[in-house]
Parts: structure tokens; C-alpha cells; sequence
């Protein structure tokens, strides 16, 4: 658990984060959203004392951030950033076995989890380990960035913009990636971005910062249904909004028995995609399978009456 | 073998023709020395004076690696940002001095021989060095040295296995442009009685004897030639091997 006790980092005068207070709990993703500038950036790196506070604390686990020796800290916390910040020179391995090496790990234990990390991120080690960054895609670049920042199994990973320099589809891709190595690994994730529908997807809790103050701490579904203030519902976007929701729900909410017409829709699927389904084919409902066999329907009726209600969630 | 490493081999060759056979070249010189004069310099052996020639350059040069690389570490350290103009300065200042001055002025303190000659390089090989190693230290990736940090690093490994490493092939550039430079400027220190291929030149120069001045300036521009491709090879290597280059 990572308590952050009323922080606050003043820059000439005005402060860059104002009084922040919240907790991230273990084996969580927390996302914080907000414009630039809103400290964002700021908050994370205080986390690490990159930056230091000018007041508050961090305290992991209970353990202040403050009694602890920067690099050690450091070397604790995984950090995982924008343009992945890869060292040229070293090859994928070393890469990712920068952390270890620094922790004094034996080299057959670096090799071990140097493999094994490659291996969830579906790179083939024997392919990639000696290869150099500049010798990756983008997206190859950023796995291995997120894999240095993995490697000595950290009790926080701070992300700031990781996918920030990818291409859309990329970008999905390695969206789904974190998802699932997180819930692998059940690491603690606090994940910094501009991108609330990144937040939205991603993170089990999603905190909002506008200038410097945390202004909602929530689920997506909460920020989604009741947000805070203005500018909460400004960066939830009016239009799209039961869209973000239904994006949320899963199909079993409203699964009913019986059949329906047509091309069938996989039951990990959220209604979103249920409602796409229903309007680019034009029917009423859809079938739902499970592992390919059928296991009931989903109405457009259902569908919409769950977007309509969204507005008592939360 | 490649054109490029053919005509290698050729200088090479030559090289060292001129320096251990001279004799084979008296048809080449004898048209550009004086009726009834030496054509080939016998005073002294050209081996001799071209190993001393490169002993000389070589200790320069190293004092001048450690003390310009010592100085551009000092001055982009945080606690040193007060002393880059004053250091900056001083690194000027070694270049704006003449050799000749620099060995007029050293004579007095260090007498005849290699002492001035010496001092001379070493000032004179100090401001590439220490440029360029500066602007290899202060133009990083920003992200990698943003990772380095965060991932905790101690300043000392950021420097040893982050900074210098990435720094190395315009490091390797300074180097390269400040050594062609003493190979060129060791000539002036037979003025002042230090051994090198200068003295060939002088002798020329004293006795107009062409022939002198052309053999002992063909071995002089071979070496400069030779160790500048020498070290522009190590610099791609280096480049290559940070992705920097394909």
C-alpha cells in the first residue's frame, strides 16, 4: 500500500502540487489524468524523489520515503517512461537487467528473469536479448522499457506517459499488454496521463488533477457517472460519456437466455461493443458465446437502459 | 580486401618504405636537391627520429586526454557549472597562444630539448578535447538520463556507465582532431633541438635543400593521414555499436 500524506511542491512561489492526499492500494492500476501542467508529472516523480517534496510524505508500505537513501528508494520503485529512455549502448538484456545488476543479483538469477520477462511480453529471448534498442520497433522499444522497469519485482511501478510516443494501434496493443502483466504479476501500478479514455481502460482507480490539486479519487465508473466538477466532466467528454460507461460493463450483467440472430459476440466483451454489434448489423440483440459455444442473448433494450441508469451509478 | 582497406595497405607501405628504406627514393628527391648535396638525410636515422617524433606526440597527447576530459566532467557536473567559463577561457587561451611562442616562453624555464616542445603540445591539444567532450556530455538523450536517474543510479554510475560511454565517439573526435594537430605542430619543436621529423625539414629549409624538406614532410603528412583514418575507423566502430549509426 502507498499512502501520499498531503504533499505539496512548491516551484518560485506558486505551488506545482497543492496539499495531495490519497492511498493506492497493492495490485492495483491507479491512473492520474489531467492537462499538462496540472503537476501530474510532478506528484509521480516526488514519489521516487526525483523530485523532492516541499512538504507531506510518501510512505510505502508504512515505511517513509524521506528515511530511505534516494538510489535505494529508487532502485525499489520501478519507472517506466515516455519514449521508453532505453540505454543505446547496452543490449536488451542488459537493459532489463539494469535494476538486478545494481541489487547485486548473481548472473544466472539477471538471465533467469531477463528471459522470463521477455517471454511475457511475447518477445522470444533467444531472438531479442542481444539485440540492441536502436535495432526494435517502437513498440519493442517501450515493452522492454516497461520490462527494465519490472525486472526486480518492485512493490510500485510509476509510469509516466509510457505509451505516450506510439502510434494508435500500438498503443491499444501495449495498453492490453500492462493489463494482463498486471493482473499476472498483481503488481502496483500508478500510471500518469493526458488520455482519459488511457485511464478509463486501464485503471482500477482513476485520480484527476486540475492546477496542482487532486479534484476526484475514484472508479472509472464513478468518475464517469458523477464527476466532481466541471472540469471532470469536461475531461469525461459530455458526448461520449455512456459510451465511456457501457465500455465498463461487462456483458453478464444483462446476459438473458434464449437465442438470437446472427454473428455471435465473445462473452469477455464489455456493451460497448455489444452495442456496436447491434447497430452496424441492425438487429435487436445478439448472441453471446462462451469459448465458442452459445450461452445466451443481449438486447438492445438492455443495452440502453443500462446507459440511461448510468447516471444513478457510483 | 575492400578499395578502402587497399589503399590503406598502399600508405602504409609507403610509410614505412620512406621511414626504414630511404635509399630506394634517391631517384624520386634527387631532382630537388642542390648539385653535389646529400640527397636523403643522413644524420640522424628516420626511424629514430620518427619513433621519438611519435613518443613525443604520444605523451603529449595523453596528459592533454586527462586533463581536458578531467576539466569537461568537472565543468557539467552540477557542482561545477560556475567554472565553465573560467575553464572555457583557459582552454581558449592554450589555443591562442603561438607554438612558437609557447616554445620561446618554455625555453628559458625547461632549456633546449623536449621539455618546451612538450608543453607546447599538451596546451595546444587540450581545447578539442575539452570541447567536444563537454558538448558529448551536455547533449544526452534526455529519456536515458531521466531513466538513469530514476531508476537509481548513483551519480557515479551515471557518469562511468551512462554518460562517458555515450559521450565516446565525439570524445574520440577531439582526440582525433587534437593529435593530427601535434603530429603537424611537433615539427616546430626541432627548432628548439627536440627530436623529431622537423629536424629533417630545418635541415632542408637551412641547406635549401628540397629534397630534405619533401622527405621529411611526406613522412610527417603520412602519419597524420594514417592515424586520422586510424581514429575515425575506432569512431564509427564506437557509433555503431550505440545504434548511432547503420
Amino acid at each position: 500500500m502507498i499512502e501520499i500524506d498531503n504533499i505539496t511542491k512548491i516551484y518560485e512561489g506558486r505551488p506545482a502540487v497543492d496539499a495531495v492526499s490519497m492511498t493506492i492500494e497493492s495490485a492495483t492500476i491507479t491512473a492520474i489524468v489531467g492537462t499538462s501542467g496540472s503537476g501530474k508529472s510532478t506528484l509521480l516523480r516526488m514519489i521516487n524523489r526525483l523530485v523532492e517534496p516541499t512538504s507531506g510524505e510518501v510512505r510505502i508500505n508504512g515505511e517513509p520515503t524521506t528515511g530511505m537513501a534516494k538510489n535505494a528508494l529508487r532502485r525499489r520503485i520501478g519507472y517506466a517512461i515516455q519514449g521508453h529512455g532505453l540505454f543505446p549502448h547496452h543490449t536488451v538484456a542488459r537493459n532489463i537487467g539494469a535494476v538486478p545488476r545494481l541489487l547485486g543479483w548473481d548472473k544466472a538469477k539477471i538471465q533467469d528473469r531477463v528471459d522470463e520477462l521477455l517471454d511475457l511480453f511475447s518477445m522470444p529471448p533467444e531472438e531479442f536479448r542481444s539485440r540492441y534498442p536502436a535495432e526494435l520497433s517502437g513498440g519493442q522499444q517501450q515493452r522492454v522499457g516497461v520490462a527494465r522497469a519490472l525486472a526486480s519485482r518492485p512493490d510500485l511501478l510509476l509510469m509516466d506517459e509510457p505509451f505516450g510516443a506510439l502510434d494508435p494501434i500500438i498503443r491499444t496493443r501495449a495498453q492490453a499488454d500492462l493489463h494482463r502483466i498486471q493482473r499476472t504479476l498483481g503488481s502496483t501500478i500508478l500510471l500518469v496521463t493526458h488520455d482519459m479514455e488511457e485511464a478509463i481502460q486501464l485503471g482500477d482507480q482513476v485520480a484527476v488533477m486540475d492546477q496542482g490539486r487532486l479534484v476526484q479519487h475514484g472508479t472509472p465508473a464513478e468518475i464517469i457517472s458523477n464527476p466532481a466538477t466541471d472540469f471532470v466532466a469536461e475531461m469525461v467528454g459530455g458526448v461520449d460519456r455512456p459510451l465511456r460507461l457501457l465500455s465498463l460493463l461487462p456483458i453478464s450483467d444483462i446476459l438473458e437466455d434464449g437465442a438470437a440472430e446472427g454473428e455471435p459476440i465473445d462473452e469477455k466483451t464489455n456493451l460497448r461493443e455489444a452495442l456496436s454489434a447491434c447497430l452496424w448489423s441492425g438487429r435487436d440483440s445478439v448472441p453471446v458465446e462462451r469459448n465458442g459455444a452459445l450461452i445466451g442473448h443481449v438486447t438492445l433494450k438492455a443495452i440502453r437502459s443500462r446507459a440511461e441508469g448510468s447516471h444513478e451509478l457510483g | 580486401m575492400s578499395w578502402a582497406n587497399l589503399l590503406r595497405a598502399a600508405v602504409c607501405g609507403l610509410m614505412l618504405a620512406l621511414v626504414l628504406r630511404p635509399e630506394w627514393f634517391e631517384p624520386m628527391f634527387a631532382p630537388f636537391a642542390p648539385e653535389g648535396a646529400a640527397i636523403i638525410y643522413d644524420r640522424a636515422s628516420l626511424l629514430s627520429l620518427s619513433l621519438s617524433h611519435l613518443v613525443i606526440v604520444a605523451a603529449a597527447s595523453v596528459a592533454a586526454v586527462f586533463v581536458a576530459l578531467l576539466l569537461a566532467i568537472l565543468v557539467t557536473r552540477p557542482s561545477g557549472k560556475a567554472f565553465l567559463p573560467l575553464s572555457r577561457t583557459i582552454a581558449n587561451m592554450g589555443q591562442t597562444f603561438p607554438p612558437v611562442a609557447v616554445l620561446a616562453l618554455a625555453v628559458p624555464m625547461l632549456g633546449f630539448g623536449s621539455g618546451p616542445t612538450l608543453v607546447a603540445l599538451f596546451l595546444y591539444g587540450i581545447l578539442p578535447i575539452f570541447e567536444n567532450t563537454m558538448t558529448g556530455l551536455s547533449t544526452l538523450p534526455p529519456a536515458t538520463m531521466e531513466a538513469a536517474r530514476g531508476i537509481g543510479l548513483s551519480r557515479r554510475q551515471r557518469l562511468f556507465q551512462v554518460e562517458l560511454p555515450l559521450a565516446l565517439p565525439l570524445i574520440l573526435t577531439g582526440i582525433r582532431l587534437s593529435v593530427v594537430i601535434a603530429i603537424g605542430t611537433a615539427t616546430i619543436g626541432s627548432t628548439v633541438a627536440a627530436r623529431t621529423l622537423g629536424e629533417v625539414i630545418i635541415a632542408g629549409l637551412l641547406t635549401n635543400n628540397t629534397a630534405y624538406v619533401l622527405q621529411g614532410g611526406l613522412i610527417v603528412g603520412l602519419f597524420a593521414v594514417l592515424i586520422y583514418d586510424a581514429l575515425t575507423q575506432l569512431e564509427t566502430f564506437f557509433q555503431k555499436r550505440l545504434g548511432l549509426a547503420h
